[in-house]
């Protein structure tokens, strides 16, 4: 550890003129935000800020924060589901991912998992809870028949051929079902994704999604 | 009681209902004329040596000319099973409905007319129960062609 309690941050040289401006005031006629100015200021020469304070890039904490709280909403569909539920369980904890909480709200939600044969019924709620969702938002693909229609990707007339033709998706996870082990896999894919993810990419992309150029498949 | 029993006394009392009979199958199984279905069904199901009580099935099959409506029937009570088919004109599919006879009969007759476009003259609430409401045509016909895009998306195979 080194020691700097003895050196003068260079914040506070910059600060000294309005210190000692507030200094000179008789305490009883100093406004709120100077007593506080004042307060932040004996701490800084404390050294108490520096241990109290983190400084980073904004990527790197909303990346961080969004990676490490990847709620899912419930949305098991079929038998992948139950794989989904062992993923949750204590042999692949995926709460150790922060993906654990299970949200019955899409409001509350970042990530949908859709795990199972998606039919032409369920397409239309689907793609309402997927709107519903608060951005940022991420999309899983779990199975063969969320990938692309599994075993009715031919002869299947109620099935849609894809989770991807009717919301976005990032990380597909193959498997009929994938076991829990691929899903956590699955996470950790869109985990990386995330850590990827800039803010500026909202300055070029512009800031509405639904005016938004989103591919289907990245 | 073995299915030729069932058959004779099904005949004594109803001679006009029973169209064939066929025992060479690993499931013997009556055919019945489809315009009885309805006095077959209570007669079996209140006949004190049969006591048909419970419905198993209510399916439907596409044979290209006709359709055959086929009924499983059980008693509980007895321990003994008949099967019954009816065969109806392609071109006209209607059939007395058993809803009020066999309350289970509500949701197979449903399932039935979703997949296969039977009608049931007679059911309390005939819609599709699988299906959206607005889907077209009946998918387990033979002659059925599956849709190209459902609401804007493709159903195209990847």
């Amino acid at each position: 550890m080194i020691d700097r309690s003895g050196e003068q941050p260079r914040v506070i040289r910059r600060l000294d003129g309005e210190i000692a401006r507030i200094q000179a005031k008789p305490p009883a006629e100093r406004t709120f935000q100077e007593q506080r100015i004042l307060s932040l200021y004996e701490q800084l020469c404390e050294g108490q800020m520096e241990r109290n304070v983190l400084v980073l890039p904004v990527d790197a904490v909303l990346n961080w924060a969004r990676a490490w709280s990847l709620w899912p909403v419930t949305f098991g569909l079929a038998c992948c589901a139950i794989e989904m539920m062992a993923a949750g369980g204590p042999k692949t904890d995926i709460d150790r991912f922060g993906a654990g909480a299970f949200r019955p709200s899409p409001r509350q939600s970042g990530l949908m998992i859709v795990a199972g044969t998606l039919t032409y019924k369920m397409a239309p709620r689907l793609r309402r809870v997927y709107d519903q969702m608060a951005e940022p938002r991420y999309v899983i693909a779990m199975g063969g028949c969320a990938i692309a229609g599994g075993p009715y990707a031919r002869h299947g007339y109620h099935v849609v051929k894809g989770v991807d033709r009717v919301v976005p998706v990032d990380v597909y996870v193959p498997g009929c079902p994938p076991r829990p082990e691929a899903l956590l896999d699955g996470i950790m894919r869109l985990q990386d994704k995330i850590r990827q993810d800039t803010i500026r990419r909202v300055w070029r992309e512009g800031f509405w999604p639904w005016k938004r150029k989103t591919s289907a498949k990245s | 009681m073995e299915a030729k029993d069932i058959c004779e006394i099904l005949m004594r009392h109803l001679p006009d209902a029973v169209r064939e009979f066929c025992i060479d199958t690993a499931d013997p199984y009556l055919v019945i004329e489809p315009t009885c279905i309805s006095d077959v069904a209570a007669f079996l199901k209140n006949h004190p040596d049969l006591q048909f009580d419970m419905l198993q099935l209510i399916t439907g099959v596409d044979r290209c000319q006709s359709f055959e409506v086929v009924y499983h029937l059980t008693s509980l009570r007895f321990g003994h099973s008949v099967t019954l088919k009816a065969m109806i004109l392609h071109d006209r599919p209607r059939i007395a409905s058993i809803a009020d006879i066999y309350p289970a009969a509500d949701w197979h007759e449903r399932e039935t007319y979703d997949l296969l476009g039977i009608v049931f003259a007679g059911h309390p609430d005939l819609r599709r129960i699988l299906l959206p409401d607005d889907w077209e045509g009946h998918p387990l016909r033979k002659d059925y062609v599956a849709p190209e895009s459902y609401h804007g998306i493709s159903n195209a195979p990847q």
